[in-house]
């Protein structure tokens, strides 16, 4: 089984150097890239491998870099922008990429970079990730100073320089569009498309946002080629994914794995199964802005159309996992408690409407809600939903909310049959 | 007034961007670095810096959860308190926090030793609960441990 992207990092969990990363082939698919290709000839590939967005949207990564004006015409003026503001609760991938490998995402970056023609470039980490954001320094001095970032990259006539920009904290900033409004120096919301970022993004540049992950395939596909990384997989999604498993199970963690692994696989030989003395209730698949699955979806593949069929998303391929002894209402009020408090107040419906669900949540945790109560937030998970609100914070916080009411409702009712939470 | 290292930091990030009003959340990052927050004072000379209102630099300045508008104390405590940590139990760790220096979120102890904030999932949930005090991050944090880490904090 292939790890590509995690295979040559250190078991102390401290990043390569650029000593370290060169002697496992590092910077040879970016000589490649300089001296053998154009940058149609990248965008082809990265296409052709089917390498989708691992931030959680799973779109074509290729196909998104192909919307970007290319040629004489094109504006002089272009930005490539690694998304490394990982915010989602239960997410912590791009953390291990980060501290572990560097060199890896900046290499990709140059490539992606390289692919659209751009000559600036951000890596936009949020300000938590320290040692990242020690590393990441680190890294660009040394590949500046080694020629693979600057003027004129390892003689060529193309020149690409690189800046690290750390955040001040704001779930918002994972949208892509309110990420270039911070980068701006302004607050967080999210901008209109069309037109989209490709065309209009950061100062109103053609600019591509991709996600840490994303990025650290780039290089992998360019040495071994679009057909190798669709043969990682074990489903119709190509490459691999980093996996992650938390809550109440013997060993939380992350794993680099085939694309298309089992939710079971992942819970049971991954993750060590349950802890003593607790049982699987439900699973968030992929952050908390995914709806939950439960038991009965353990066969289902994680990949992005297996995981969608199930009801659910893949999106971060982080999951989190309820059990028996944590109470659901309680789990959905923390998760509505977050959205509540990130909602960048843009638009009226997320703004008043995750305040009000929150309260609520709150009132039937606390032994105090009706039953109409239930049906009050059911319906908000519709008027939050899809297609009634600027961007996808609130519905992506309805997930796990309209899912939670459908599984676990006996749950909600207990809560108000007892006046009080039945797990306490 | 901005101090002249203050200044000279603002300078070089408006030297990056391609018009001022763009180097607001760095200015913001530098003032508070030097002056541990950003006072109503420090608005309004940012916003002269920057050739901005002093309500642009409020609106920025007040979006964002680590850019402080009341003062903190010498260290500021982020307990995640996302989704693993709720399931691993990061409240018995602030009831514990609570209960040892006197404070709930958003209060500063007397001493101005430490502030303690909540803070959105700090991205280790494999090894919650977690929290950072200053720049260090701590993960599978116990009761027990609480008074050994605050130690180290004086």
């Amino acid at each position: 089984m292939e790890r590509p992207l995690t295979k040559d990092m250190k078991t102390d969990g401290t990043a390569l150097d650029i000593k370290e990363y060169e002697k496992t082939g590092g910077y040879a698919a970016l000589r490649k890239v300089i001296k053998e290709m154009q940058p149609v000839e990248v965008q082809t590939v990265v296409k052709d491998s089917k390498l989708k967005g691992r931030g959680g949207a799973g779109f074509s990564t290729g196909m998104k870099w192909g919307f970007v004006p290319m040629g004489p015409d094109a504006p002089k003026i272009k930005y490539l922008i690694c998304n490394a503001d990982e915010m989602e609760p239960g997410t912590f991938k791009d953390r291990w990429l980060l501290e572990g490998n560097p060199h890896q995402l900046i290499e990709g970056m140059i490539i992606a970079a390289y692919a659209i023609q751009a000559n600036f470039s951000y890596v936009f980490l949020r300000w938590a990730y320290r040692e990242a954001a020690k590393v990441i320094q680190k890294s660009l001095d040394e590949a500046y100073k080694a020629g693979y970032l600057g003027d004129n990259i390892l003689g060529s006539a193309y020149s690409l320089h690189m800046y690290l920009h750390t955040g001040v904290g704001r779930y918002m900033c994972g949208e892509e569009t309110a990420l270039l409004n911070a980068l701006e120096g302004k607050r967080a919301t999210p901008r209109a498309k069309p037109p989209f970022p490709q065309i209009s993004g950061l100062y109103g540049k053609p600019t591509i946002v991709n996600n840490v992950e994303t990025l650290c395939c780039v290089p992998h596909i360019i040495n071994n080629g679009a057909d190798w990384f669709q043969d990682l997989s074990k489903s119709e999604d190509a490459g691999t994914k980093i996996y992650g498993v938390s809550g109440k199970v013997n060993r939380p963690g992350a794993w680099e794995l085939p694309i298309g692994v089992t939710m079971g696989e992942l819970i049971e030989e991954h993750a060590g199964g349950m802890k003593n003395g607790y049982k699987l209730k439900g699973i968030l698949p992929g952050g908390a802005s995914t709806d939950f699955l439960t038991t009965d979806h353990l066969d289902v593949k994680m990949d992005f159309n297996s995981v969608a069929a199930a009801g659910s998303r893949l999106g971060t391929g982080t999951m989190v996992v309820l059990d028996d002894g944590t109470c659901p209402v309680g789990f959905v009020h923390n998760l509505q408690h977050f959205f509540a408090q990130e909602s960048c107040g843009w638009c009226t419906p997320c703004r008043e409407g995750l305040p009000w669900i929150e309260k609520i949540l709150l009132s039937l945790e606390n032994g105090e809600g009706k039953e109409q109560d239930i049906e009050l937030i059911d319906m908000h998970t519709k008027l939050l939903g899809p297609g009634n609100t600027f961007c996808a914070l609130a519905p992506g916080a309805m997930e796990p909310l309209q899912s939670a009411i459908k599984y676990f409702k006996e749950d909600f009712m207990e809560h108000v049959r007892g006046k009080k939470c039945p797990y306490d | 007034m901005l101090s002249q290292n203050e200044i000279q930091e603002i300078e070089h990030e408006i030297k990056l961007v391609p018009y001022k009003k763009a180097a607001l959340i760095e200015s913001l990052k530098i003032v508070q670095k030097h002056r541990g927050w950003i006072s109503n004072e420090s608005v309004d000379e940012i916003a002269q810096h920057l050739g901005m209102s002093a309500a642009e630099v409020d609106s920025v300045a007040t979006f964002y959860n680590l850019i402080f508008r009341k003062p903190v104390g010498k260290y500021v405590i982020l307990l995640c308190d996302s989704i693993s940590c709720y399931v691993m139990g990061y409240q018995k760790i602030y009831k514990a926090l609570n209960e040892k220096l006197g404070i709930k979120y958003g209060e500063t102890t007397s001493d101005k030793r430490f502030t303690l904030l909540p803070n959105a999932c700090l991205g280790c949930c494999d090894r919650a609960p977690a929290l950072m005090i200053g720049e260090d991050l701590y993960r599978d944090v116990t009761i027990e441990q609480l008074d050994g880490i605050l130690q180290k904090y004086v």
